[in-house]
């Protein structure tokens, strides 16, 4: 599929109404306050500058628009992709269909000043040759998070965006004092899918767990996402898996795996849908996913008092 | 070679490839497996790795004789198990289910109760099924082969719809696309195997019609051949025989198309023997790729049927060279 090629003068034409348009706006809102240029690059090192901060947004990955909006820009969202949902207010945006399907037309007709994105956007470079601004970040891992919330911040020069995620970092630790001793150290095993992918201990959730102090029994080595043989797991038996609720059904018919400790002792951590997308969407929440894992451990813990102890709920 | 030539060495290949099977796993290639005492050893070989080798053979045989009797039947060398649109019957079913897995708790009961496996063996059922209504019967089979073509794309892209919807089924649906032996047990090949046995048996009953169909089905017809009933039996060893591997083994991709070429190439013999070596050749390919899939990146594993496609591709573009450069085959 190739674009329609515009003319220079077509080209012009656009860019100067694009300059004009967003000349006009900040003036015509007499928007002083935070009027200076900003500048910032982005994580492939392209090197974005206005004359102001950016006042329409675009986030086309769930993550971004919750780090868009942890930083008190909400309102400055003028799209998001299909899957962001979070907070509830986004859920009134214009929805620019998925990682596949983004609707180039509707994002350029709502003239953003910037389009913020993941690499693995297909859409960036026919973005930039319309002539959008377009800010690729990264979100794999907390380091990236962080580096992310640092890159918005500066350039919707909101003064204290590092301290935003300084509040995230000591929500974590408060929440990783509350994992049961008795539990602490214990190995684990956290199922993306039944293939089974595994999520090891460089991805994202694997840093959560290590966080919380469990042992994830599967190595750096592995990479982030993967696909084991299911009789890796029966080996490292596991002492807690968790696992969203899809891929619990028929857990313990797989070959081998009833003996697993885990599934013999019922230490399982069974996620909801919604919690599973909290657990795995890599952004300022992730307190709170480290606060539904160590909810699930308390359940666990033999200390624990009330009925039933270990009985998961599914 | 002759078929019985080819007969032993493909029963020593299995046997064979079985012994390797069960010494490869998670941790690479342990020779001392077979004597260790430990418990656990014992356990992750005789209830993982001896049901998944022979799961995998089992499915590969069965794709194999599913690819001969389609090409038999069609009289094209191009047809595979997955040309009457099971294929794509089955990826549907799978979606399907995976999507219910994330619908009510209600939906994910039924979901879970039927089974992937379940899933996918219905859905390649009412595929072949819609592309036998299509076709209206199996009277003619160019109609047949353009309706299982039909069939394939609009229930194919049916599931690219699904997982566009639902992404998180993406990377499950991937797998099963790509085929996997992972969580073959003692139950899929107990399944396996009779069906195998039924579908075999049922196919050799019927290759002398086959024979008689390789000289037109004018001629077969004027030799007394049953054309109407040898369809439809064919057709249904078709559907059972690819319908139970997919829901195993998820879409393995080469294995019925590539066994049938291996076996003519290296011996002529009647669909009686053409048959029988097909499946054997489909199982030593499957559990070879199955091995190779488990062992090269331990504990990681690759997609078993990228593997059934560089192995069976690549031996079978050898062949095509080494007859044309050497002149005679």
């Amino acid at each position: 599929m190739t674009l329609p090629t515009f003319s220079n003068a077509h080209r012009l034409a656009i860019q100067l109404a694009l300059r004009l348009a967003l000349g006009a706006i900040p003036g015509l809102l007499l928007w002083s306050a935070q009027a200076a240029p900003v500048k910032v690059a982005d994580v492939q090192g392209h090197v974005l500058q206005w004359d102001a901060p950016p006042r329409r947004i675009v986030s086309l990955m769930p993550s971004l628009t919750e780090s868009i909006c942890a930083l008190g820009a909400c309102d400055r969202l003028v799209g998001v992709d299909r899957y962001s949902n979070y907070p509830a207010q986004v859920n009134q945006l214009p929805k620019l269909g998925g990682i596949d399907d983004t609707q180039v037309e509707t994002i350029v007709a709502l003239r953003p000043d910037v389009v913020v994105v993941t690499p693995y956007s297909r859409v960036q470079d026919r973005l930039s040759a319309l002539g959008l601004k377009v800010l690729v970040l990264e979100t794999r891992s907390q380091e990236d998070v962080q580096r992310g919330f640092q890159t918005l911040g500066q350039m919707l020069a909101v003064p204290d965006a590092l301290q935003v995620w300084h509040r995230i970092e000591a929500d974590m630790n408060a929440k990783a004092a509350d994992v049961p001793a008795s539990l602490r150290g214990m190995r684990v095993y956290f199922e993306v899918d039944s293939a089974p992918y595994a999520a090891g201990e460089s991805s994202f959730i694997g840093e959560i767990l290590g966080q919380l102090g469990l042992r994830n029994v599967v190595g750096r080595e592995l990479g982030p996402f993967p696909k084991l043989n299911p009789e890796f797991v029966v080996r490292a038996n596991p002492q807690i898996i968790m696992v969203g609720q899809r891929n619990v059904g028929g857990m313990d018919g797989r070959p081998g795996w009833r003996g697993i400790d885990a599934l013999q002792a019922q230490r399982l951590c069974v996620f909801a849908p919604e919690e599973s997308e909290l657990i795995t969407r890599p952004g300022p929440r992730m307190a709170e996913a480290a606060g539904l894992i160590v909810q699930c451990l308390r359940r666990l813990d033999p200390a624990a008092p009330g009925p039933g102890k270990t009985r998961p709920r599914s | 070679m002759k078929p019985t030539q080819l007969l032993i060495t493909l029963l020593v290949a299995a046997l064979m490839l079985l012994l390797l099977g069960v010494l490869v796993g998670s941790t690479g290639f342990e020779s001392g497996m077979l004597t260790a005492p430990d418990p656990a050893q014992q356990q992750i070989l005789w209830d993982i790795r001896l049901p998944r080798s022979l799961g995998a053979w089992l499915a590969g045989a069965l794709l194999g004789l599913a690819g001969a009797v389609a090409q038999g039947l069609f009289r094209n060398p191009l047809a595979d198990p997955y040309l009457l649109g099971p294929s794509a019957g089955a990826g549907l079913g799978v979606a399907f289910a995976l999507v219910a897995l994330g619908l009510s708790p209600a939906a994910a009961a039924f979901s879970l109760k039927l089974g992937l496996t379940g899933a996918a063996f219905i859905g390649a059922m009412a595929a072949m099924m819609l592309t036998l209504v299509l076709a209206r019967g199996v009277e003619q089979t160019l109609r047949l082969l353009l309706a299982g073509v039909i069939v394939g794309v609009v229930l194919g892209s049916g599931t690219t719809l699904l997982m566009l919807m639902k992404p998180d089924i993406m990377r499950a649906m991937q797998v099963f696309m790509l085929g996997t032996t992972g969580f073959l047990s003692w139950q899929s090949a107990e399944l396996l195997g009779p069906v195998l046995l039924l579908t075999l048996l049922t196919a050799m009953g019927a290759s002398r019609a086959l024979d008689a169909l390789t000289l037109g089905e004018a001629t077969a017809h004027s030799l007394g051949v049953r054309l109407g009933l040898v369809r439809v039996t064919l057709i249904a060893v078709l559907a059972l025989a690819t319908g139970t591997a997919v829901a195993q083994t998820g879409l393995v991709a080469f294995v019925g198309l590539v066994a049938p070429h291996l076996v003519r190439s290296n011996c002529h013999g009647r669909h009686n023997a053409l048959l029988l070596l097909s499946a054997l050749t489909g199982g030593a390919l499957l559990l070879a790729a199955d091995i190779l899939a488990r062992g090269l990146i331990a504990p990681q594993e690759l997609p078993v049927g990228v593997l059934t496609s560089l192995l069976g591709g690549g031996y079978l573009l050898m062949l095509m060279h080494r007859r044309r450069t050497g002149g005679s085959a």
